[in-house]
């Protein structure tokens, strides 16, 4: 049950404008105070919630999803627990997409947080109406309210066997007063209709016939194409055009620059070159006849090999402390054995099936936007902003968005949408091709992180050092950082779970010149990468087998809280008490998935079958994830034979959705291991599209498992924790079925990937 | 030029040499066929050309004059092809943005194989890239239209 919690009888007017859904009867809004801030949130005021249920006199009840749907099955998952506790028939509901409005709460789909942070106040909305139609019936037959009660889409007063379905209620329940959220019941959980069940997928039917629509689809009458050509180095502006060229070509309309450069990057667009025509083809046509030639910029000479080596050198060097328990530095001099290694992962890029898109159009009044974004009240801030509004003058119109991963929650699309469509004086679409995609995204940040330990004689782990090294997220939106920020070392390095006596994490400097923002799981892959691989690299020093040397790592079963001294761990946003980090659930992850593999098979260093088992397991986004994986190496080539899951998510409010998570989540992990690579030249990403940046083929995808823990647990994140343990249970496989320890990702700068 | 698609003829004032896919998305308004990378890569625009899978960011409008051109919209009627039916069983689609493409190879493919294997399913949907993962799932569905039993629950339903 939520704290604190006000609801409110919302007007129909108001209700008609968030939604733009024609409805009558029970509208039921309910107010939260914020809820915290949240990681790399920009939407940071905390506003109230407001979350709805509408009951119509046809009996179909319409239930609205504030978050957006990105492949995690949420337009699904949130409206199945309001149908649950407001004892609706699901074949009888609606999914009504919300607009951008603070009044929902954040609207920020990111950071694995829509359950987590939305299910009890789902559970409430669903509790609210059902009392309502409850009390509605009661007034109705003049019974105490006690005798009725909601069951599949109707109320029925138990002594007499009455009997009113909800749409007999509609007009009536709407009028009834907002009951006291204290004085709400919920549901047992044995009582779940829809809670813990597979429900399927609401879009599926739509996506499997072309007829969902995405924001690349976005059409209507009068609308303009627009392709822009950007500035290849960041902070860099147009110095000399010439279109004349692009001009002649049949259909353009326009061309019109963009204004850009400014540092921090932001969420603002960057300077560019628009070409405006009728369809998309004439506009990417044209486009390649501009002549553009574009002033120099500080990042001009950045290249990302050289930069990766410098980082590499420079992690060897004592860094700014952040962490410190013990004292790493004695401990390591009396160490009978020590042992250091150097883990780097190279840019990476989002790559949504789906470029970014989207579609505006601007009135004297105001501005409204249709695209495929993560946060649609960042969406209106920012538009509003680039307009000189207020954002709510700004409507967003969310569609389905075709991949996410992170790249969507930075609205620099729309804007570059809202910018035109106003100097055009009609609705524009900026349609983002893959090469603008792969070229001009906010990249997972290059990586270098230096471990080192000493080990006692008996083998057990004495002193740790972690040191890392990567240009911080904050970097693009705030001047003047340049070492990574305690909520990115709280991603996976600060929380370790190791009961380690001598502790230490630093960090090394690292400035940023290019845009980097939050990718599927952020921090946590390289944190993970190199965590998991050298608690696998200290298993083999001492001699043991990685499942039974991890559990001894991890240690007794506690809860650790890593907050120590001025450094304050944010636990994703969630209070450690209803979340903590629980060293039982994590080695309990570990058993399960240590039995999916035979770590007793060793590939014999590259000869015989060349097969070997690796093993990882990660806490992030409050959830457990182990992975194994089963690789074969030999002549120089590397195939993962299979992948097993097992993930301890909480209670799973969708578990078919939970699992395709999870199958996602390997494919995803796999592709980055594999082959992710963005690089840099010049300041200039030189990769284009598929062919160079390659993602995991069906032919490459092995048999996958996905097996989930029972768990009454608070529900926890599930689209990104899967993919953390994904690239070192792979590199750990490959040591075991090879003897080559894979240091630095992707694997197919050492091995033939197939 | 005159293009027939879907079974039905329609008359088009433009560049001949449009790819098909910016046909059906910016004149026809048919957007079911996906625009993914405009190289031939990913197979989000696959469409079916007298049957045969066509990327439809590479293949120039005056290439299918006289030709039957086939959408995901195309399919079936009330989408009820059998692999449209095993995709929702299987809940196949994540994001879904991939899933018309893909549905077209499999369509191509279950046309010419009524009973593919592992390996002919990987050759003919390896040009089909899903970014959310869902591979295990569509060969499931693949097997399932294809009226096979599949032997494991891998990437099933629970």
């Amino acid at each position: 049950m939520s704290n604190n919690q006000t609801i409110e009888n919302v007007g129909r007017r108001r209700f008609l404008q968030l939604t733009g859904l024609s409805a009558g009867g029970l509208i039921l809004g309910t107010a939260l105070p914020g809820g915290g801030s949240a990681w790399a949130s920009t939407a940071g005021k905390a506003g109230p919630l407001n979350l709805f249920v509408t009951v119509h006199s046809d009996d179909t009840v319409s239930i609205v999803c504030h978050r957006s749907e990105m492949g995690q099955g949420i337009r699904t998952a949130l409206p199945q627990i309001v149908a649950d506790e407001l004892e609706a028939d699901w074949h009888r509901v609606n999914v009504v997409q919300g607009l951008g409005d603070e009044r929902y709460g954040s609207q920020n789909t990111d950071g694995s947080r829509s359950i987590r942070r939305f299910y009890d106040t789902m559970r409430t909305m669903g509790a609210s109406a059902r009392t309502m139609l409850e009390q509605a019936a009661a007034q109705q037959w003049k019974v105490p309210a006690d005798e009725c009660s909601a069951k599949n889409h109707a109320v029925v007063h138990t002594p007499s066997g009455r009997r009113l379905r909800f749409g007999e209620l509609a007009a009536a329940a709407a009028a009834m007063p907002v009951p006291d959220a204290q004085s709400l019941r919920l549901k047992d959980s044995r009582q779940f209709n829809y809670i813990g069940k597979p429900v399927a997928t609401v879009d599926a039917p739509d996506m499997v016939t072309g007829r969902a629509q995405f924001g690349q689809d976005v059409t209507f009458d009068n609308l303009l194409i627009a392709s822009i050509e950007r500035a290849p180095v960041l902070g860099s502006t147009i110095d000399k055009l010439d279109d004349s060229a692009a001009r002649k070509v049949k259909g353009v309309v326009a061309i019109e620059r963009l204004d850009g450069g400014a540092e921090p990057p932001a969420f603002k667009p960057l300077s560019g070159v628009a070409v405006l025509a009728h369809n998309t083809w004439t506009a990417l046509k044209a486009r390649k006849l501009l002549q553009i030639s574009w002033s120099a910029s500080s990042h001009d000479q950045h290249d990302s090999d050289s930069y990766l080596a410098d980082l590499q050198r420079a992690v060897l060097e004592p860094g700014t402390t952040i962490t410190n328990r013990g004292d790493v530095d004695t401990a390591e001099s009396s160490a009978s054995q020590s042992h250091q290694a150097t883990y780097t992962v190279p840019y990476l890029a989002h790559a949504t099936m789906e470029p970014p898109a989207a579609t505006a159009q601007v009135s004297e009044s105001g501005c409204e936007v249709w695209g495929c974004v993560q946060d649609p009240q960042s969406v209106q801030q920012q538009v509003a902003a680039a307009l000189s509004m207020k954002p709510e003058q700004v409507t967003v119109n969310v569609t389905l968005l075709g991949g996410g991963f992170g790249r969507k929650s930075k609205p620099d699309f729309v804007v570059e949408a809202a910018l035109l469509a106003k100097k055009m004086q009609r609705p524009v679409k900026v349609v983002w091709s893959r090469e603008d995609d792969i070229r001009h995204d906010y990249y997972h940040a290059a990586s270098v992180e230096h471990y080192r330990a000493g080990l006692d004689s008996d083998g057990h782990v004495d002193s740790w050092l972690q040191r890392a090294a990567f240009p911080s997220i904050s970097g693009t939106f705030q001047a003047g950082i340049d070492h990574p920020s305690n909520s990115e070392l709280g991603l996976g390095l600060t929380d370790l779970p190791y009961a380690i006596p001598n502790c230490r994490t630093e960090t090394q400097r690292a400035e940023y010149h290019a845009r980097i923002g939050w990718l599927r799981s952020v921090s946590n892959i390289q944190n993970a990468f190199g965590v998991c691989s050298f608690a696998d690299e200290l298993a083999h020093v001492s001699g043991q087998r990685p499942d039974s040397f991890l559990l001894q790592l991890i240690g007794p079963d506690r809860h650790v809280d890593p907050s120590q001294g001025d450094y304050k761990y944010s636990n994703y946003g969630e209070e450690l008490d209803k979340f903590p980090l629980d060293t039982a659930r994590l080695k309990n992850v570990l058993r399960r998935v240590a039995v999916k593999a035979d770590l007793n098979l060793r590939g014999d260093h590259g000869k015989n079958s060349g097969e070997g088992w690796g093993i990882a397991v990660h806490r992030s986004f409050l959830s457990y994830v182990g992975i194994a994986t089963k690789v074969q190496v030999q002549n120089g080539r590397m195939k993962i034979q299979e992948m097993h899951c097992v993930a301890d998510v909480g209670l799973a409010v969708n578990p078919d959705r939970v699992r395709s998570q999870m199958e996602g989540a390997m494919i995803f992990g796999m592709s980055l291991a594999l082959m992710g690579e963005i690089k840099m030249k010049n300041g200039a990403v030189s990769n284009s599209n598929f062919h160079d940046y390659q993602l995991l083929r069906m032919h490459q995808c092995p048999p996958l498992s996905v097996e989930l823990v029972d768990s009454d647990a608070a529900p926890a994140g599930v689209g990104e924790p899967g993919v953390p343990p994904v690239a070192p249970s792979i590199a750990n496989a490959v040591f075991a079925a090879s003897g080559q320890r894979i240091r630095e990702l992707p694997i197919s700068k050492h091995l033939q990937v197939s | 030029m005159q293009l027939s698609i879907n079974g039905v003829s329609h008359e088009f004032d433009i560049d001949e040499d449009m790819p098909l896919l910016w046909v059906l998305r910016d004149e026809l308004k048919l957007t079911g066929t996906k625009f993914g990378c405009g190289g031939g890569f990913c197979g989000a625009c696959t469409i079916h050309l007298d049957g045969q899978p066509m990327r439809g960011c590479l293949t120039p409008a005056r290439f299918a004059v006289g030709k039957q051109i086939t959408t995901i919209e195309g399919l079936s009627e009330n989408g009820d092809h059998p692999l449209q039916k095993a995709w929702v069983e299987h809940n196949v689609p994540q994001c879904g943005y991939c899933q018309s493409g893909q549905l077209m190879s499999a369509a191509a493919l279950l046309a010419t194989n009524a009973s593919p294997s592992d390996a002919e399913i990987d050759r003919a949907m390896t040009g089909n890239l899903c970014r959310c993962g869902t591979y295990p799932r569509i060969k499931a569905a693949i097997k399932t239209a294809a009226g096979k039993n599949v032997a494991d629950n891998r990437g099933g339903k629970d």
